[in-house]
């Protein structure tokens, strides 16, 4: 899958937790919980989604590293084979 | 015969606009089904029977506002005939007539309450006209006679809500803020609160849940919220006078530990349904449950038991980002449990300084119910608990 495909299955399941995002309002490189209203279990579900769509097991240890739209969607993309 | 009312579905709810009826005469029903969906100022609520039976008659149309504790429909006992019923029913007065006595939670409204059976005069044909029209039929100026509401009344404010569509979200926010200010305030001015608070060490339930989340899968992931709802339950059933009910300055103890989660809703508002029986419940339990029940509270379809029966409440502010959260009892509860943002801090462990994660937990609890001695008592535990994750 190409990273334009991974980016829009992310914002497509982010769009189902937090409804009120606006997509052209995100900034790729800036930390997606400041800009999104996410919990921790909004943030759970969020990663379940993902699993669900990309098969993608995202270990807790790993979560530290994926803090923005686009460090989430290169790892995304090297785990999803 | 079985009367059923129509059951209170939290403090801030003393009447319901009866949406639609899920059974039909005839259909056997059993404690728990879903037997019809009821609007409050909140949300849709599948209203769960309390009994086995047969449903007998429908009472309410559906379109109609009612009061708590209103005979919303009968049932038939197993083994009651029908005929046996309609006799019954002769040497009874007229259910229309019962005060309101309900069950669960009857809740004396914070607000000067309309007197109960006080309701607005609408013809039945109006009635039925504002059914079909989707028009509230309580909420029609009326021009009839006493002020009652006519079909015609009905068709003019259908008429007018057609010229000027509603803003409906903006009305449900409106009547959710309502309720909201008038379960607060009742519990502002009813229940002398006290606040205690104690901050929890959490490096061992930090260093359980990584363990223990490294080998789920993430579909079966805990969080450290779970923890909290386990341990505020064990400790519950050891301090029992943080749970339960407080009605007309009388505690009643509850026997079971339902913990009610405050949940934000995202279009603004709170929403606080329990989680039954916590304390016998395993924290994967827990997570489903609390995952299951966060998605239907923000779905809008959440059930009648678990509206009217929490009876501690919790809310978890941490991830807002604040340290800590001094609640506002939730009436007639006893309790309410803050939790703050779990986060490094600087700890004094062992007489060295230690960075390690912990919590601000606090209480909010009836001074007419417990004293703080108790209420301290009762933290302790919570931290004690939370130092044995394994136990939990």
């Amino acid at each position: 899958m190409t990273n334009g495909e991974i980016r829009n299955i992310v914002l497509a399941v982010l769009k189902g937790i937090a409804p009120e995002i606006e997509e052209g309002e995100l900034l790729p490189d800036r930390p997606l919980r400041d800009q999104v209203d996410l919990d921790s279990m909004d943030w759970l579900n969020f990663l379940v989604a993902l699993h669900e769509r990309l098969a993608v097991d995202i270990p807790e240890a790993d979560y530290r590293k994926l803090t923005t739209l686009d460090t989430l969607i290169d790892y995304l993309v090297q785990k999803h084979v | 015969m079985i009367e059923f009312k129509l059951p209170s579905l939290g403090a801030d709810m003393d009447k319901g606009k009866l949406l639609e009826w899920r059974v039909k005469p005839g259909d056997r029903v059993k404690r728990g089904d879903i037997v019809a969906v009821v609007d409050t100022s909140k949300v849709a609520v599948d209203v769960e029977i309390w009994n086995d039976g047969t449903v007998h008659e429908l009472i309410a149309e559906p379109g109609v506002t009612i009061e708590v504790g209103t005979v919303i429909a009968t049932l038939l006992e197993p083994g009651e005939t029908s005929e046996a019923a309609e006799a019954a029913r002769r040497t009874r007065p007229a259910p229309a007539a019962v005060p309101v006595q309900a069950e669960p939670a009857v809740i004396a409204a914070a607000t000067a309450p309309a007197p109960v059976g006080e309701r607005r005069r609408v013809s039945p044909v109006a009635r039925r006209r504002a059914v079909e029209m989707g028009v509230d039929a309580e909420a029609v100026a009326g021009t009839g006679p006493h002020g009652s509401v006519t079909s015609e009344d009905v068709e003019r404010a259908a008429a007018a809500a057609k010229a000027a569509p509603p803003a409906a979200a903006a009305d449900r926010q409106g009547q959710m803020r309502r309720a909201i200010a008038a379960a607060m305030s009742r519990s502002k001015r009813e229940i002398p609160h006290y606040y205690l608070s104690e901050r929890i060490a959490l490096q061992n339930a930090t260093l359980w849940l990584q363990a223990e989340n490294a080998r789920r899968p993430v579909t079966e992931r805990v969080l450290m919220a779970a923890l909290f709802l386990k341990a505020i339950a064990l400790a519950c059933e050891k301090y029992p006078d943080m749970n339960g009910l407080c009605r007309d300055g009388t505690f009643a103890p509850a026997a079971s530990v339902h913990v009610g989660v405050a949940i934000s809703l995202r279009q603004g508002g709170l929403i606080a349904p329990a989680i039954h029986d916590v304390q016998q419940k395993s924290l994967t339990q827990l997570m489903q449950d609390l995952t299951d029940l966060v998605k239907r509270a923000r779905a809008g379809s959440l059930r009648s038991s678990e509206m009217s029966d929490p009876t501690i409440t919790v809310t978890n502010l941490g991830d807002q980002g604040v340290e800590s959260v001094f609640g506002v009892i939730y009436p007639p509860q006893a309790a309410l449990v803050g939790f703050g943002r779990v986060a490094e801090q600087a700890c004094v462990v062992d007489g060295g300084l230690r960075i390690i994660p912990a919590v601000m937990a606090s209480l909010a609890a009836d001074h007419r119910v417990s004293d703080g001695h108790r209420g301290a008592l009762f933290l302790a535990e919570i931290h004690r608990l939370l130092q044995q994750p394994e136990t939990l």
